[in-house]
């Protein structure tokens, strides 16, 4: 794929957005909130990052991987995957709906192109993303294995399994972002569960810490990707913090967890697509 | 003993050995195979595959959750993960990984679980669970299989590695008889009629293949002529064979080392209620959880052995 600029980028992130907030808006259900704030890094990585093949091989072989472990993202990930060309950009107005490649949330029962393993129950997708890197590893592919996790998330007990596997193993084909947006379903993490110092938990787990402060600003998260790929290859696992808004992009949604799970009405969904540029075309 | 046993034995041995050395097979004939172990590969015998191909193995610490996802991973990238700890922590403690990452996701991994049931033991009923086959059957595409002895344990896990899909792999810790031919061939999902009868079906599965053979004996003395059906796969479940055999014999007995609720015995009596209600006994594991003690006197107190299958035989006959 043809890399494009930095304001081409740009417009697919706005597009992605009316993506995500069309589709929960068509079936009032689905989570808007996180995908909005992850907009610029789902662009970021297929369209700039990631050496990888529309053309879909479930084996992955001689391509980098993304796995998003925080399923509930879905149609910010389904939106980008149609953008980058695995599957009909049309299909997206099919999201939740019966009979559908795109369910709620992401599965591979259903054979939709860039979908690998189901998630949803939460925690269990930097394991499999070690796994697949493992198996890089042992078949001399060079390429990176990239992985999406909520930071909400990171309170399952798993993910700390995985955590101190990836550095006992020096995983080093592996990089990890925590979507850092501070809000779960209930309320702010701090409230809920606090995680305190994640930069010192997991280096303290043996990975090396990126952090990259303005997560919805597209240079900022390219220059933190190509920071986390410069890393790759000694010998520790990279875990990128990424800092984002929930609900980024929308001014009404931004900064709470209100839109975690909750679709917009016709009226806020109007007002909410005012503020965002069709860039691509609404599917 | 002075029972006519149509089946004898010479030697006794662990299936989870019978596991051990095919996996080590498996892994010498297909360079995909691969193995991870949650801190027992010793117990999982496990270690003589570690030991020739240190690349290929996985030692994960005593982490199943994360096992299990790394497993789905490999599987994904083309390989044929076994997954090895004992049956509590590979389902009971995994099921929500297992159902996502594997059964839903329909990955090549091959879960493999030693020391199942009662005859573990000693450790007592927080390790013996009695549930598994039950969780794993629930699983759609799930492959339940729980082989009888080592050499049919042995078959079974080659059979596996050379099977596309997820399989729950079951055996267990205790010494116990080798009567069934080294070297077998092994048909997941076809049932093996080991012994001709035409009074009473017994279907029993795992070590309890084995005290059906011993019951078969004991009936025979009496003039009962029951007819043995190893069913070492649980899911798929060979409906044909147990309708055939039933259409002969009128009655039947499910014997496991299993609860009631949820096991063998349940598959059973769905077939034969959609196609050919007849009386069914169970010898199982009723709404109960183990306790210390040694194999032999668990499977006494809890109903399992071979002279419970002659009582739920004879029950069954009754019924007829």
């Amino acid at each position: 794929m043809k890399k494009q600029s930095l304001p081409e980028l740009q417009k697919i992130c706005s597009q992605l957005r009316r993506d995500v907030l069309r589709m929960v808006h068509a079936v009032q259900s689905g989570h808007p909130g996180a995908p909005l704030g992850c907009a610029e890094y789902f662009v970021a990585l297929y369209f700039d990052q990631l050496h990888h093949n529309p053309d879909f091989q479930m084996n992955g072989k001689g391509e980098d991987l993304f796995f998003l472990s925080n399923g509930h993202l879905s149609a910010g990930w389904y939106s980008v995957l149609a953008r980058s060309g695995y599957f009909p950009v049309a299909e997206l107005k099919t999201f939740r709906k019966l009979n559908s490649r795109l369910q709620g949330h992401p599965a591979t029962h259903e054979h939709l192109p860039g979908i690998r393993i189901a998630s949803g129950s939460l925690g269990q997708g930097l394991s499999v993303a070690l796994g697949v890197a493992q198996t890089k590893k042992l078949d001399k592919d060079p390429s990176i294995v990239h992985v999406l996790m909520g930071d909400g998330e990171l309170q399952e007990g798993q993910v700390w399994e995985a955590a101190m596997y990836a550095a006992h193993y020096g995983m080093d084909n592996v990089i990890a972002t925590v979507d850092y947006n501070g809000q779960q379903i209930d309320g702010p993490t701090e409230k809920i569960m606090d995680l305190k110092n994640l930069k010192a938990k997991w280096e303290a787990f043996g990975w090396e810490v990126i952090e990259t402060k303005e997560g919805n600003d597209l240079a900022a998260v390219l220059a933190g990707l190509e920071k986390a790929k410069s890393l790759t290859g000694k010998g520790k696992p990279i875990l990128n913090l990424l800092y984002t808004e929930m609900g980024y992009g929308v001014d009404f949604m931004v900064g709470t967890h209100k839109w975690h799970g909750s679709p917009p009405n016709d009226e806020q969904l109007s007002l909410a697509l005012g503020q965002l540029e069709e860039t691509d075309g609404d599917y | 003993m002075s029972l006519d046993l149509k089946y004898t034995y010479t030697e006794k041995k662990d299936t989870r050995s019978g596991f051990g050395d095919g996996f080590l097979e498996a892994g010498r004939k297909n360079p995909n195979v691969v193995g991870l172990c949650a801190d027992l590969i010793g117990s999982l015998k496990m270690g003589d595959f570690q030991k020739e191909f240190p690349d290929r193995f996985f030692q994960t610490g005593i982490a199943e959750a994360n096992m299990i996802g790394l497993a789905a991973g490999m599987a994904l990238g083309g390989k044929i993960p076994f997954a090895g700890t004992f049956a509590n922590f590979a389902t009971g403690r995994v099921y929500d990984q297992i159902r996502q990452s594997v059964a839903y996701s329909d990955k090549n991994v091959k879960i493999c679980a030693s020391h199942a049931g009662l005859t573990l033991g000693e450790d007592g009923a927080t390790h013996q669970i009695l549930e598994d086959l039950g969780m794993m059957k629930m699983l759609p595409h799930m492959t339940v299989i729980n082989p009888c002895d080592y050499n049919q344990t042995k078959a079974a896990t080659l059979a596996i590695a050379e099977f596309e899909g997820p399989v729950y792999l079951r055996f267990g810790r205790p010494s116990w008889p080798i009567f069934t031919p080294a070297n077998q061939k092994f048909e997941i999902g076809k049932a093996w009629k080991m012994i001709d009868g035409k009074d009473v079906t017994i279907f029993a599965t795992g070590h309890l293949v084995w005290e059906a053979v011993v019951a078969e004996a004991m009936l025979r003395e009496e003039g009962i002529h029951a007819e043995v059906i190893n069913v070492h796969t649980i899911k798929p479940l060979d409906t044909e064979a147990i309708l055939d055999s039933v259409k002969k014999t009128g009655c039947a007995v499910s014997a496991e080392e299993h609860q009631l609720n949820g096991g063998l015995g349940d598959s059973i009596a769905q077939t034969l209620i959609r196609h050919n209600p007849a009386p069914l006994e169970y010898v199982g594991v009723n709404d109960s959880f183990g306790e210390s003690g040694t194999p032999t006197q668990l499977l006494e107190k809890y109903g399992l052995n071979a002279e419970n299958i002659v009582k739920a035989a004879k029950r069954a006959l009754a019924r007829k």
